[in-house]
């Protein structure tokens, strides 16, 4: 699976670090295209800012060790167990500390201790297993992150760590320093992203959300004054979530619901069919649909358990009511009962 | 009042010692024997055991509790032959640096083979208690097939499991009373033959207590209130968050007789949108029924509209871990704390600030234990109004202060001070500046003073972490006053191998020692090898040991396990003068352990020590 990292980690930083034990694979130096990781940390070591972690030894020469060779050698490093066979027999005895920095913390997906003398192919299966992991990250940017898993929320997004710090400073965020430090502050993972979800539901978080811990901007404090409803899109396995306070008026929450799927169609198509449950050629023509107006019906359901059509009552009213919303294909609304009806209760 | 019980059961048996060696005859071992069971605290039965051969004997004869504080200090095999009959075993693994990824995966602290021999020679066992260990699932169902009368479950921050251990255990652990996961890893499996909690039987009733909010999965509503509401004699329930906070009041109801309450997540719950009113003064009337409630935790995303539902029994509480309620600022948790005047211990985020730890202050003089966690521990700048200012207000207003777990990014030696000679009565003082080599901030000075007063004036402090800008003055200033020191932690501090030195010549109490990027060396290290024998174990990462001092190490310390961590090879690929990434020494009866994955290296590996 080739990894998906620029976006996906400016992305993920605008959300905040990721949750529980994850993948923290923390590489390199600035220059490094591929894989910058970094446990979000920041750090100030002696005022001047590091722009690697530094897990290992204090001295400053060991640091010359960043030579090509490891950079290259990391470069390939992509979660696939092949390339970690690959790295791990010969970089014993090269480029010094390479490997201190590729630390790995993995969800135990996989882990079956042996009390016995547990050799590198161990190790390079428990690559293998963060590999699987990766590709399931959490939050609203799973499809951009083309990410298939079902388990939008999984409660372990072992992709790379959310950087509140890179080697190189491309994050433009305020808060965040740069400079990690594995371990630092000394928290357990579990706190460290206390305003994210960090369990698995089907839904995951909505964009118009505030950034959680951890990454700029101010964090979402009182609920009164946000309304998140769920949209889930036929073709679609992954819901997203709307918040309705933000808008007024039906015509800018349809704008927004085109938006929403419009990114989220685009970035499936690209996806591998092998994880995706709904076919993959049919997003083109939703996509396409999406954009002629009317091409598709918005339908919600209500606080007694009724689907309704979108659009009959005032807005307020219709904010006072509404649970949850879906987007159906027009063609679909013929086949579709609209009312309540208890043995055709297919999950809206 | 346990104290005098020793002292009296102590009297006793020099009196039973005397009339032997007086009247030359024995006394009858079961006399002994039942004086012997008042006695469980381990030092002291380790101490009565060096009497004489017969008391040795009695005494490990009747042992029913072992706590061993490190699994690679002794073997299975060892234990089982001392002590034949154990009912309640516990173990820790991994380092307590392993909480900050620190321990690299796959370093061990494997509990199988310790619960296969017990399997074998321990059927009566009732308890397991682990901490930072790796269990799996086989060895769950192994626990819950051969132990008949097994009770007691806790697994504290441990890993290797699934859903489906766990249910091995809920299906076939009829006696169970304790299950207890908290903060350990647990993978869902999403089993399709039920969820786990359902498959605790029909007729199990047995059930005390519950924590399993650490899970990240799943949980059947139904499974668990059924669970609830059959097991008259629960006591402590914490739920995960796939529990709706809206829900809680269905199982309050079922258990009003709960002491302990672990809420759910109440992400959903908006009081203002289509929530209907019931809900409030449904989970209100269901908190009010619950007259027994002493401690609350939780509150995953809760709303601080639906705060007031607890109310009621804030007053009655002593215990309130607010630490994950991130959605809950200052002034509603000054509303809520203030409440609770019999509180004894506060975990809570930085959010409640200054002011809300002054209000604590002045409204909640029973506490004893504070812990304030940073909300953005990773932020450059301070979000919230906490300083060094709200821990002095608590060390003023509540006498009975002694724990302190303190996340800042300010500090000065004058707060310090201040603090120390409010609480002289502190025994757990752990402060963390969030960032590294922070000076005083009105001196800019280093915090040595600061953290000197503190082991000078707080004489039964036993448990001490370190952060801020340090020089070696301040590890004298430990050595020299922290005499009943147990366990320290230090980062970024120090200057040279002086500091280690004053620490480790100094402090006869020190069991555990935690270490990292300080430049200590060789010098200090092996200097004081023979202190090492007296603690349980010493970890030192990112310092300026070589490997070859940790091979003199190894060496002349065959008590020692001199475990060398490096995952960047073979150590001896490197010269000897080489620092070391990681090194873990703990004294051991039982040598060098054999499951040892490659990063790591001792003694006794042919590979890297090429020792004879």
């Amino acid at each position: 699976m080739e990894k998906k990292e620029s976006d996906p980690i400016k992305n993920e930083r605008r959300n905040g670090i990721s949750e529980e034990k994850k993948l923290e694979l923390r590489l390199g130096p600035p220059g490094e295209a591929q894989s910058i990781h970094y446990v979000g940390l920041n750090n100030k070591i002696n005022g001047a800012k590091r722009v690697w972690q530094e897990t290992v030894v204090a001295k400053k020469e060991e640091r010359k060790w960043l030579s090509k060779n490891a950079q290259n050698q990391y470069q390939d490093l992509s979660f696939t167990e092949k390339t970690v066979e690959r790295v791990f027999p010969t970089s014993w005895s090269s480029a010094s500390l390479h490997s201190s920095a590729f630390h790995m913390d993995t969800q135990k997906q996989n882990q079956q201790p042996k009390p016995t003398y547990i050799q590198y192919p161990s190790i390079s299966r428990r690559l293998s297993v963060m590999a699987e992991e990766s590709q399931q990250t959490c939050g609203c940017r799973v499809a951009e992150m083309q990410n298939s898993d079902k388990k939008a929320c999984s409660s372990r997004p072992a992709s790379a760590s959310v950087s509140t710090a890179t080697a190189e400073p491309i994050n433009s965020q305020k808060r965040i320093a740069v400079a990690p430090v594995v371990g630092w502050p000394p928290i357990r993972s579990f706190r460290k992203n206390l305003g994210s979800r960090n369990f698995s539901k089907p839904a995951p978080k909505s964009p118009n959300e505030t950034p959680k811990a951890g990454s700029d901007g101010e964090k979402l404090v009182n609920l009164e004054h946000h309304m998140f409803v769920k949209i889930n899109m036929d073709g679609v396995p992954i819901g997203r979530k709307v918040d309705l306070k933000v808008y007024d008026s039906y015509e800018k929450l349809s704008f927004a619901i085109d938006e929403l799927f419009g990114d989220l169609l685009a970035a499936q198509r690209d996806y591998s069919a092998a994880k995706k449950e709904n076919k993959v050629g049919d997003a083109k023509a939703i996509t396409d649909s999406l954009h002629d107006s009317g091409e598709y019906t918005l339908i919600y359901e209500d606080n007694e358990g009724d689907r309704m059509l979108v659009g009959d009552v005032p807005w307020h009213m219709f904010v006072s009511t509404v649970k949850r919303l879906r987007v159906l294909m027009s063609s679909e609304i013929s086949t579709l009962r609209l009312t309540t009806s208890q043995d055709e209760k297919t999950p809206l | 009042m346990c104290l005098c019980l020793c002292c009296v059961v102590f009297i006793f048996l020099i009196l039973i010692f005397y009339m032997k060696m007086m009247m030359g005859s024995s006394f009858p071992e079961e006399v002994l024997e039942h004086v012997f069971s008042f006695i469980e605290r381990d030092r002291d039965r380790n101490a009565i055991s060096t009497v004489c051969q017969s008391w040795y004997e009695i005494e490990r004869w009747s042992r029913r509790r072992v706590f061993v504080g490190n699994c690679y200090a002794v073997s299975p095999v060892i234990l089982i032959k001392r002590f034949p009959d154990v009912r309640c075993l516990e173990l820790k693994g991994k380092p307590h640096f392993a909480d900050f990824n620190l321990v690299p995966e796959g370093w061990g602290a494997y509990v199988d083979p310790w619960i296969e021999a017990a399997s074998k020679a321990y059927p009566g066992l009732e308890e397991i208690r682990l901490k930072r260990m790796v269990i799996s699932d086989d060895t769950l169902k192994l626990i819950s097939k051969s132990f008949k009368n097994f009770k007691v479950l806790v697994l504290s921050s441990c890993e290797g499991f699934s859903t489906k251990g766990l249910a091995a255990i809920a299906a076939d652990c009829r006696n169970l009373r304790e299950l207890d996961l908290r903060e350990s890893e647990v993978e869902d499996l999403n089993q399709s033959s039920g969820h786990w909690l359902s498959r605790f039987p029909d007729n199990y009733t047995s059930l005390v207590s519950l924590n399993i909010a650490c899970l990240n999965s799943e949980v059947s509503f139904t499974a668990l209130e059924c669970l609830v509401g059959r097991c008259p004699n629960l006591r402590t329930l914490r739920l995960n968050r796939a529990v709706p906070f809206d829900r809680l009041a269905i199982l309050l109801r079922r258990a009003p007789q709960l002491v302990e309450l672990g809420t759910g997540e109440a992400s959903d719950l908006r009081p203002d949108v289509f929530s209907p009113p019931d809900v409030f003064s449904n989970l209100l009337g269901a908190f009010s029924g619950c007259k027994e409630l002493k401690s609350l935790s939780g509150f995953w995303d809760v709303a601080p509209g639906y705060l007031p539902v607890v109310y009621p029994i804030c007053p009655r509480l002593t215990s309130l871990n607010l630490s994950y309620a991130a959605t809950i600022q200052s002034s509603d948790l000054i509303k809520l704390a203030s409440q609770c005047q019999n509180l004894q211990k506060l975990w809570v985020l930085d959010y409640i600030e200054d002011l809300g730890l002054e209000e604590l202050a002045a409204s909640c003089k029973d506490l004893r234990e504070l812990r304030v966690f940073p909300s953005e521990p990773f932020g450059a700048e301070p979000n919230v109004l906490l300083t060094e200012q709200g821990l002095v207000s608590v060390s003023e207003g509540c006498p009975k202060l002694h724990s302190v777990l303190y996340f800042c990014r300010q500090m000065s030696n004058e707060a310090l001070r201040t603090i120390a000679r409010n609480r002289p009565n502190m025994t757990r003082f752990r402060l963390c500046i969030i960032e590294p080599r922070t000076p005083d901030y009105l001196t800019l000075e280093p915090l040595d003073v600061g953290f000197g007063a503190i082991v000078e004036h707080c004489k039964d402090l036993r448990r001490l972490s370190l952060s801020g800008l340090l020089t070696d003055r301040v590890f004298k200033y430990i050595g020299t006053y922290g005499k009943k020191l147990e366990m320290l932690s230090v980062a970024f501090a120090g200057d040279s191998d002086l500091g280690l030195h004053h620490v480790l010549s100094g402090c006869e109490n020190l069991r555990k020692l935690e270490i990292r990027d300080c430049p200590f060396g060789d010098k200090a290290l092996l200097a004081n090898a023979a202190k090492l024998e007296t603690m349980r174990s010493l970890w030192m990462s990112s310092c300026s040991v070589s490997f070859g001092a940790c091979k003199l190490l190894g060496q002349k310390m065959p008590m020692l396990n001199v475990e060398v961590i490096d995952e960047r090879g073979p150590p001896d690929s490197r010269p000897e003068s080489c620092p070391v990434e990681k090194l873990y020494i703990y004294r051991t009866v039982s040598g060098p352990r054999f499951d040892m994955p490659g990063f790591v290296w001792t003694k006794d590996k042919d590979s890297a020590l090429g020792l004879s």
